[in-house]
């Protein structure tokens, strides 16, 4: 099944292939339409697709409901500002950093987290987040409340700055597909086959003596690092950071933007942020009180919305053929 | 660190805890008997906030005001188990999340909409406006002294009903295996609706009293949930004896180490390096002690004894 969704046989390899030309030709039509908001908007919904992914791979397929995912958003961006803030923009340097750090982050919290089961899993990845939020919060050294300004965007030895708002979006643009490339390389291995058998029945894998709690406890830290990238676009790309981007709120956000495309689907995340952002785009172009709308609409589609799009498409095709 | 400061600061997080109590109390049951996340539980205790402010500035007494807001949460919450929280016991942990997220959104919007962005204000009685004198030592807002006294009483009476109360019988049993409570003729689900709305008149409560010092706003309703969650965590799940005991602990602890960390810091590192640590630790310290109490005894404290 995951095979056929890479390629394009199925109804959602289509939606990825046309979704993902649609994205690449963003850029020259923002240009002729002179509509450069719409390309800010475009890269807001990559990047947090890239996030989406990567949260995927542990909620969807590893049936570890993360919530506290936007953390490692959040440090994937100070690791943009805090260098930026000694005048570092040396791009491998922070990548390095943010490889370093959400790995580090990601292996020592994970080695607790995944002691527990269920809400307890939920809860205490809440309380890692919220430890580092608060952590950024009170240090004032690095702007507190009020977040840090990032003056320049990441230089890379060889290709230069990355300058303009085109450049960037492709490398945003070409992070994800690497993302989904890599998701599927690794949902599709001998790896995803354990990591989505946990999921399922984890004491079975156990007692055929697959040690899960290493398989899962990996799978956690190339989310987290995963997600750090992310972070670090979004650094790049919003210039400024605060305490804020890891909020919890955020965190539910991302798990939301998961469900709504389908967990446990390649591309679904990434069609879920897509419909999150648009949606939010335009209830709030509507109405002050968008959130209402979509506060209704994210307890309809728990109650109602199985699947999410991923699963949409493939009823609506699986019906008329 | 005299011991003026330390004896408010106690009282402080006694009363803190007592708060926790009244929000942690309807979750903790709500948890244990239905395995039913519910992120929404904190704006309840917002509604509860907002409506005894209102009524307070409308008919200028604040007793009348707790006494309307009261039945008020409780039919809010009654509404909204029947509406939407029913649909959702079957479903897995990851749907309710999500479902009563949403129900936060919705319910920080409604408050938008209908008392405006900035929140509500009011002042206390004269009454119980005033200072009193600790054993000569130090003062001590009588207030925050009744807030201690009504928390105390609420738990006593919880303790009361759920113990020695034939509804308390059922909800005892219903927190142990509510198919068996079920099947021997009771309404299992009619019982949870009340358990529920009474789950929220109790963090309504809390807002209620809370309101005349932090005042009415949006968004108090999530920083408390966190915590509280925090609290049911480390108590037991379902436990209410947990609950209590998991939340005179953390507001201890989250009081004194707001209060006294820098200087205990102090004591070990260098004075700049404290000053800049004891802000960050002390923010994070109830999560790191869940996350050590998860770690060495991932039941909580005080788990219920049968499951």
């Amino acid at each position: 099944m995951n095979l056929k969704s890479l390629s394009p046989a199925g109804p959602n390899g289509w939606v990825m292939v046309i979704t993902l030309v649609a994205l690449v030709l963003v850029p020259p039509y923002t240009v002729l339409a002179n509509e450069p908001f719409f390309l800010d908007l475009v890269m807001r919904a990559v990047i947090l697709s890239i996030a989406a992914v990567s949260l995927n791979l542990v909620l969807g397929y590893g049936g570890m409901i993360s919530f506290g995912h936007a953390a490692y958003l959040g440090i994937g961006a100070y690791c943009v500002g805090i260098p930026g803030y000694y005048g570092i923009y040396d791009g491998v340097f922070q990548l390095l950093l943010v490889v370093a750090v959400c790995g580090v982050f990601a292996l020592v919290t994970g080695l607790v987290c995944l002691r527990t089961r269920g809400v307890y899993f939920i809860m205490i990845t809440l309380a890692f987040a919220q430890m580092v939020f608060y952590a950024m919060v009170s240090l004032d050294e690095y702007g507190g409340d009020d977040g840090l300004v990032i003056y320049e965007r990441s230089r890379f030895p060889l290709g230069g700055a990355i300058g303009d708002s085109i450049t960037l979006y492709y490398v945003c643009l070409a992070v994800l597909v690497a993302t989904l490339l890599l998701v599927h390389r690794i949902v599709n291995s001998r790896f995803g086959l354990v990591i989505r058998g946990t999921a399922g029945n984890d004491a079975r894998l156990q007692s055929l003596g697959l040690p899960t709690f290493r398989y899962r406890l990996i799978c956690y830290v190339i989310a987290g690092i995963m997600c750090g990238i992310a972070g670090w676009l979004l650094g790049n790309f919003t210039l400024f950071i605060s305490p804020e981007m890891m909020n919890w709120i955020r965190s539910g956000e991302l798990i939301f933007m998961v469900v709504l495309g389908g967990a446990g689907s390649l591309f679904g995340p990434v069609l879920g942020t897509g419909a999150f952002i648009t949606l939010e785009e335009f209830l709030s172009g509507f109405t002050v009180y968008w959130q209402l709308y979509f506060g209704i609409f994210l307890v309809l589609v728990v109650l109602f919305g199985r699947g999410g799009l991923h699963g949409f498409i493939e009823w609506l095709f699986r019906r008329r053929s | 660190m005299d011991g003026a400061l330390i004896l408010v600061q106690l009282l402080n997080g006694i009363q803190l805890g007592v708060l926790l109590f009244l929000v942690a109390a309807g979750l903790t049951l709500v948890f244990g008997i239905m395995d039913f996340v519910n992120l929404a539980h904190g704006a309840l205790y917002m509604i509860g906030a907002f409506f005894c402010a209102w009524l307070t500035l409308n008919l200028d007494s604040f007793v009348v005001a707790i006494l309307i807001s009261l039945p008020g949460v409780f039919i809010v919450g009654y509404v909204v188990e029947l509406l939407v929280i029913r649909h959702l016991y079957h479903r897995n942990h990851l749907d309710q999340v999500l479902a009563t997220f949403g129900l936060i959104l919705v319910f920080d919007t409604i408050v938008h909409l209908v008392w405006g962005p900035a929140g509500l204000t009011f002042t206390l009685p004269d009454a119980v406006n005033g200072r009193i004198n600790l054993f000569g030592i130090t003062e001590f807002p009588v207030y925050r002294l009744l807030i201690i006294a009504a928390g105390l009483l609420v738990a006593l009476g919880l303790y009361l009903v759920i113990g020695r109360t034939r509804i308390g019988m059922l909800v005892r049993a219903g927190a142990s295996n509510r198919v068996m409570v079920g099947a021997l003729g009771v309404d299992i689900n009619k019982l949870f609706r009340y358990v529920f709305a009474t789950g929220a008149m109790l963090a309504g409560f809390g807002g209620m009293i809370i309101a005349p010092i932090t005042e009415a706003r949006i968004g108090m309703g999530s920083d408390i949930l966190l915590i509280a969650f925090v609290v049911i965590i480390i108590g037991g799940i379902g436990s209410i004896r947990g609950a209590f005991i998991a939340s005179l602990i953390v507001g201890l602890i989250d009081t004194m180490g707001r209060s006294f960390l820098d200087d205990l810091m102090k004591l070990v590192i260098n004075e700049t390096a404290a000053e800049t640590a004891a802000p960050a630790i002390s923010a994070m310290l109830v999560y790191i002690l869940m996350a050590a109490i998860l770690y060495f005894r991932p039941q909580g404290l005080f788990p219920p004894k049968v499951r």
